[in-house]
């Protein structure tokens, strides 16, 4: 087709040297982390640049210290990714077929829901979370981070849901599937990379939550790991092989989740914040 | 309500409305049944976010303490609020920190993410992989970034300065200990967090871009800068809108951040909008006064998200 000139294979090398000089710069802290991790005995003290043996004595700590804070993350964080999808899926699909009055002006809203700071919804709701007896609940904390995710689902699916060919709606409805079982076996299926790239998101910002974790709660009882270590260094800035070994901890899911789901990850920038 | 549903509908299935002995009922059911699918979400969102919305504005004239929360007695004190936090320098000072915040973060994240993008538009081995790799900075919690980056800033004991001492650059920069540099420091941080994002976006939009241009750019001799200025820029200014009003909307509210890195001090060098509300309403329980930080916040964004949707608009046609 149209000619283009192959760039020189040790130019296009040249190139890939230079993206791993830019991914080590950016990457570098996070090197940094893991390397303070297994260095505890650093203390206070400057950290040598490369770990001089394996000392898992941080890790050990961190997680006798934090292990139960990561899995209330994980508890709260797999809840909200259960009540956001249960919510926004079908109001994804609400929003994008049926044509209701209304709808525009709810896509609206919600568009516009992403400039309500997190601090002010906190500030308003803490007393009827005090009310409602869901201040230091798993429940309330779960209901508040479902909120990070419910935007943006229904954004991003619907723009997907938009896109289903009518004719396969049609056609289940001909075959006698009212509008429950035609999205249940028909839209949901055809709608499998939205929503995981939904849920994938949804789980991302409520394991990320600090801003609820911090306010939401009173006591200890419900601590999620974002919270945990923001203590920890109040608690023990001495101590910061533990604190970055339970920070290791901490992002373990984002790279899990980058490696495997790469591509749902990209396809979830680019969708939530564009359409 | 599911089997209703069902049932309602099945009579109609041969050829549509003609058949069925009460259009106007089935219709109406049909359309209760969709509202159905729409109904939670807008019962969620109403409750979490326009009735904060509503009640953050009811709670700035009110006047809270902290025996509040045991006698539940927050009696209206007209505009008493809304002056003492005008009076409050600090206040000010929030507001000139948000925006600087605000601004510096957005120039940085976006200037580099593009030429990111840029550099990634290229095809070269490993494009994919160390592009999907970048993005890690800004998957991991951000008070966990904050913390990391905690250390490495240490004036003493950090990573940074040590560098800097190798190279002969000083290498005793107070980083986030002195007023004078603290700001900077967590904007630099926060550029180091947002950069992934707006590489993403930007690239998207670069991959949209019609080769046929290029070509037709290169035909007619204009050098890279050339085409770049005259022909990149301009296709992608929607993209361009788009990533920097939602960079707005999310660098404006930023809290985690900085609570982790400076918990707003040194001698409140850092302290915004958010930490000012945060401290406020859940640090010196007067939550009035939070509110009224807040709904300050709430404006400034608002005047963003007008020009949001009205990128949006344009994007969607």
């Amino acid at each position: 087709m149209v000619s283009r000139t192959p760039t020189p294979a040790r130019r296009r090398w040249g190139h890939t040297v230079a993206g791993v000089l830019i991914l080590c710069v950016m990457l570098f802290p996070l090197y940094w982390m893991l390397n303070t991790a297994l260095q505890p005995a650093s203390g206070l003290l400057q950290v040598d640049p490369v770990p001089s043996g394996l000392d898992l004595s941080g890790f050990s700590k961190a997680l006798s210290d934090q292990g139960g804070h990561l899995l209330t993350s994980l508890a709260v964080s797999l809840g909200a990714v259960a009540v956001c999808l249960a919510i926004a899926a079908p109001a994804a699909y609400g929003l994008a077929r049926f044509g209701l009055r209304g709808s525009r002006t709810i896509v609206f809203g919600t568009l516009i829901t992403q400039m309500v700071p997190g601090i002010v919804i906190a500030n308003a709701l803490y007393d009827s979370y005090v009310d409602l007896g869901l201040v230091n609940t798993h429940f309330g904390l779960m209901l508040a981070d479902a909120s990070l995710g419910i935007p943006f689902s229904i954004v991003l699916m619907r723009s997907f849901m938009v896109s289903i060919p009518g004719e396969v709606i049609e056609a289940a409805q001909l075959d006698g599937a009212g509008p429950v079982r035609t999205f249940l076996r028909v839209v949901l299926p055809m709608s499998r990379n939205a929503l995981i790239t939904s849920g994938l998101f949804a789980f991302l910002f409520s394991w990320s939550d600090f801003m609820f974790a911090l306010t939401l709660n009173t006591t200890d009882e419900v601590k999620p790991i974002t919270l945990g270590i923001y203590q920890y260094i109040g608690a023990h800035v001495g101590d910061w092989g533990s604190v970055m070994a339970a920070s290791v901890l901490s992002a373990v899911p984002a790279a899990v989740l980058l490696v495997l789901a790469q591509k749902y990850i990209a396809a979830g920038i680019t969708g939530g914040s564009v359409k | 309500m599911t089997t209703s549903t069902v049932t309602a509908q099945a009579p109609a299935k041969p050829s549509g409305r003609a058949a069925a002995p009460d259009p106007a009922r089935l219709r109406r059911r049909r359309t209760l049944a969709q509202w159905g699918f729409v109904v939670p979400a807008v019962v969620f969102m109403v409750l979490f976010f326009g009735y904060p919305l509503v009640r953050n504005v009811v709670m700035s004239f009110q006047h809270y303490t902290p025996k509040t929360f045991f006698t539940g007695e927050a009696p209206f004190n007209g505009l008493g609020n809304w002056s003492n936090v005008f009076q409050d320098a600090l206040f000010g000072k929030a507001l000139w920190h948000t925006l600087v915040f605000t601004a510096g973060s957005l120039l940085g994240q976006f200037c580099l993410g593009l030429a990111l993008a840029v550099f990634f538009s290229r095809r070269f081995p490993l494009n994919g992989v160390l592009r999907s790799l970048v993005l890690l900075p800004w998957l991991v919690p951000m008070v966990v970034s904050g913390v990391v980056w905690r250390r490495i800033l240490d004036q003493d004991t950090g990573v940074l300065n040590a560098f800097l001492g190798t190279l002969g650059l000083g290498g005793d920069t107070p980083w986030l200990t002195s007023p004078g540099m603290a700001l900077l420091s967590v904007i630099l941080v926060n550029i180091w967090i947002g950069v992934p994002f707006n590489m993403v976006i930007l690239y998207g939009g670069l991959q949209e871009i019609p080769r046929e241009l290029y070509e037709a750019a290169a035909l007619d001799g204009a050098s890279a800068w050339r085409t770049f200025r005259s022909l990149t820029l301009p296709m992608l200014r929607p993209v361009i809108t788009v990533v920097l009003v939602l960079g707005f909307m999310s660098t404006v509210k930023i809290l985690d951040l900085i609570l982790a890195l400076t918990d707003g001090g040194p001698a409140d060098a850092t302290q915004t909008l958010g930490t000012l509300t945060y401290q406020n309403s859940f640090v010196r329980l007067d939550f009035g006064a939070g509110a009224v930080v807040g709904n300050v916040l709430i404006l400034v964004s608002a005047v963003f998200a007008v020009l949001y949707l009205r990128a949006s608009r344009t994007e969607g046609k």
